[in-house]
């Protein structure tokens, strides 16, 4: 652990409920599962104060939102997969941690708000996750949407105001990115044990990030998250986002050892269960021409400039 | 049996601060009021209904998005509570509601023989999109009447407007099959806003509609455009340059639903009945029908 930061280590794990509902279907998924269940021990055995989540799969519109009920419970079910079951939670969230991480967003400059309403309804990715690595919530849990519009700027400060929390309250984490790699999937129902990933392509970017990954070049992800949105990202969102968060949260370099536990196809999409353990080496050679930021200012409004 | 028919097409938005602003009993959050054009407009829409003989809803939602084909709710009720997940305090709402489940494994039966992927929706503890919720308590508040909900197959998303275009007339055109064979009258609801940019900031107090205009001034006239169009009854021409008016506005209309309606109902050449246009946290939205009965068509606004 750096000595600016309270997190132990990160994880980055898909989004899809096969592993969860039906890691039985195909091999891969249960190593996916496998994957989960190591990270899960690893959880167990660590000092963790708390699991902190972002995820791809809870967009939101009005700045940041983070979840602060403290009980949340409810019954889910995916709007493409409800055929696989439903998913019933129980997470504890530690709602000392939601309001404090609200805040310094804000202090950030970053539009930020805690959601605590019962029944609110926490997004497949979060679900996912937290059943699986938390089961028994040993640990509280805090989970941070993933605005729709927001760039590189607001989310490198969203990240970095994850460890100022963190390091206000003096708390050790585990930080959970929930995202595909590559996230085309099938556009038809397939039959699982044939399940792969939907091009050759995507399976080379995803092993090339994986490469990465496993080289512990976080940051070097992160200078390249343009560039992996546009070769294998579906355009939901503006962005690849995920890596920029995880490498604003734990410090912006490459100085981890990476560990790839598992990769396989989720209908199409790259999954992966890979860990991020902050150490003292360093590896990497790129030149980082993305620019570091520490303060939201808001968008630069270019249209209007040059009309006076 | 006589041949169904479909009576009314509805282009009626969802943001769910309409919902918000009319404090009915399902909601729990309250409101000092807001968007009365649009909610003025809404109710005389819903009187309008009221008048009209008709068996079911059946509506368009992009707040259910599927990318593994076009999904349809297949149980006869559901019952829980809808939250936004992203205007959490605005609205939650305790929904009771029933659903035509053969209208709707109809449509499912005719929509894959015309080759698209399709699933029934079985699964009890889902939990309906406020999609449907916002714009069918809107439209009827009595919730007297079944509803089908088709979720939005997001080929904008996968491939391009052009091809999702293509697939909701194909969808549009399947249902309309479905309800001609069924023999039930019904109400056609295409939910979405119009321009889609929404701001990323809230009003402390957000029925504040000293705070409430369009994000920008391009989306207000290609949503002037679009809505002179309605008019008109130039829908061949909104259909075509539906590609360029979604990539200019992010428009809502990129899940395909008013496409799906266009093409179930032959493509309208008449005009449009307009109920009304305001901006929601800069969001462009009309209320809009288009009335096939020459008798009942009416100028509203």
């Amino acid at each position: 652990m750096s000595e600016d930061s309270q997190i132990l280590f990160g994880l980055y794990v898909p989004p899809h409920p096969q592993p969860l509902l039906s890691p039985d279907a195909n091999p891969g998924y249960a190593n996916l599962r496998a994957a989960f269940d190591t990270c899960r021990k690893r959880i167990e055995e660590s000092d963790a104060d708390i699991i902190l989540v972002y995820s791809t799969t809870w967009p939101s519109v009005v700045g940041h939102q983070i979840q602060a009920l403290k009980e949340s419970i409810w019954t889910h079910v995916d709007d493409d997969f409800h055929y696989l079951g439903s998913m019933p939670y129980n997470f504890h969230i530690d709602t000392d941690f939601a309001y404090e991480y609200c805040s310094a967003a804000e202090k950030r400059g970053l539009h930020a708000r805690t959601v605590e309403y019962e029944g609110f309804p926490i997004d497949t990715g979060s679900v996912v996750a937290l059943s699986l690595l938390n089961p028994d919530n040993r640990i509280p849990a805090c989970i941070v949407s993933s605005n729709m519009y927001a760039n590189r700027s607001e989310t490198i400060v969203l990240g970095k105001a994850a460890n100022d929390a963190l390091i206000s309250q003096g708390k050790k984490a585990v930080i959970v990115v929930v995202s595909s790699l590559s996230n085309r999937m099938f556009t038809e129902h397939i039959d699982p044990s044939e399940d792969r990933i939907h091009s050759s392509k995507d399976n080379e970017w995803n092993e090339k990030i994986l490469e990465f990954f496993a080289d512990g070049r976080l940051e070097d992800l992160s200078q390249l998250s343009r560039e992996i949105h546009g070769q294998i990202r579906v355009q939901k969102v503006v962005a690849y986002k995920p890596a920029w968060w995880l490498a604003a949260s734990m410090g912006q370099h490459n100085n981890y050892e990476g560990e790839v536990l598992a990769y396989e196809a989720l209908h199409g999409s790259g999954g992966a269960v890979i860990q991020l353990t902050p150490s003292s080496g360093s590896f990497g050679d790129k030149e980082f021409d993305e620019d570091d930021v520490e303060y939201y200012q808001g968008d630069r409004n270019v249209l209007n400039k040059g009309n006076d | 049996m006589s041949k169904g028919e479909i009576v009314l097409g509805c282009l009626a938005p969802h943001p769910p601060h309409l919902v918000y602003a009319e404090n009915p009993p399902q909601n729990e959050a309250f409101s000092e009021g807001g968007w009365e054009t649009l909610r003025w407009g809404y109710a005389k829409l819903a009187r309008k209904l009221k008048t009209i003989d008709y068996d079911a809803i059946v509506i368009f939602t992009p707040h259910w998005q599927t990318y593994i084909g076009t999904h349809f709710l297949g149980l006869p009720e559901f019952k829980s509570k809808s939250v936004d997940p992203v205007f959490p305090n605005l609205f939650r709402y305790n929904y009771d509601l029933k659903v035509d489940v053969e209208l709707a494994e109809a449509m499912h039966e005719e929509t894959a023989k015309s080759g698209i992927i399709t699933k029934m929706m079985r699964n009890p503890d889902f939990r309906v999109d406020y999609g449907t919720i916002t714009s069918c308590h809107l439209l009827n508040p009595s919730w007297d009447k079944p509803i089908v909900t088709i979720s939005s197959n997001r080929n904008s998303h996968y491939y391009s407007n052009e091809v999702m275009i293509e697939q909701a007339k194909a969808l549009g055109e399947a249902c309309m099959r479905a309800i001609e064979k069924s023999g039930k009258k019904v109400v056609l609801v295409s939910s979405h806003s119009l321009s889609h940019r929404h701001f990323v900031t809230e009003a402390p107090l957000p029925e504040d509609m000293s705070r409430e205009h369009i994000y920008n001034h391009s989306q207000y006239v290609w949503d002037m455009k679009i809505i002179d169009m309605f008019r008109n009854g130039q829908m061949q021409e909104v259909v075509d340059i539906m590609p360029e008016y979604t990539e200019q506005t992010i428009a809502e209309t990129e899940a395909g639903g008013l496409i799906w309606m266009m093409a179930a109902m032959g493509v309208p050449s008449y005009p449009a009945e307009i109920y009304g246009y305001q901006s929601v946290i800069g969001t462009g939205n009309c209320i809009a029908c288009w009335d096939p009965n020459n008798e009942t068509r009416e100028l509203v606004l």
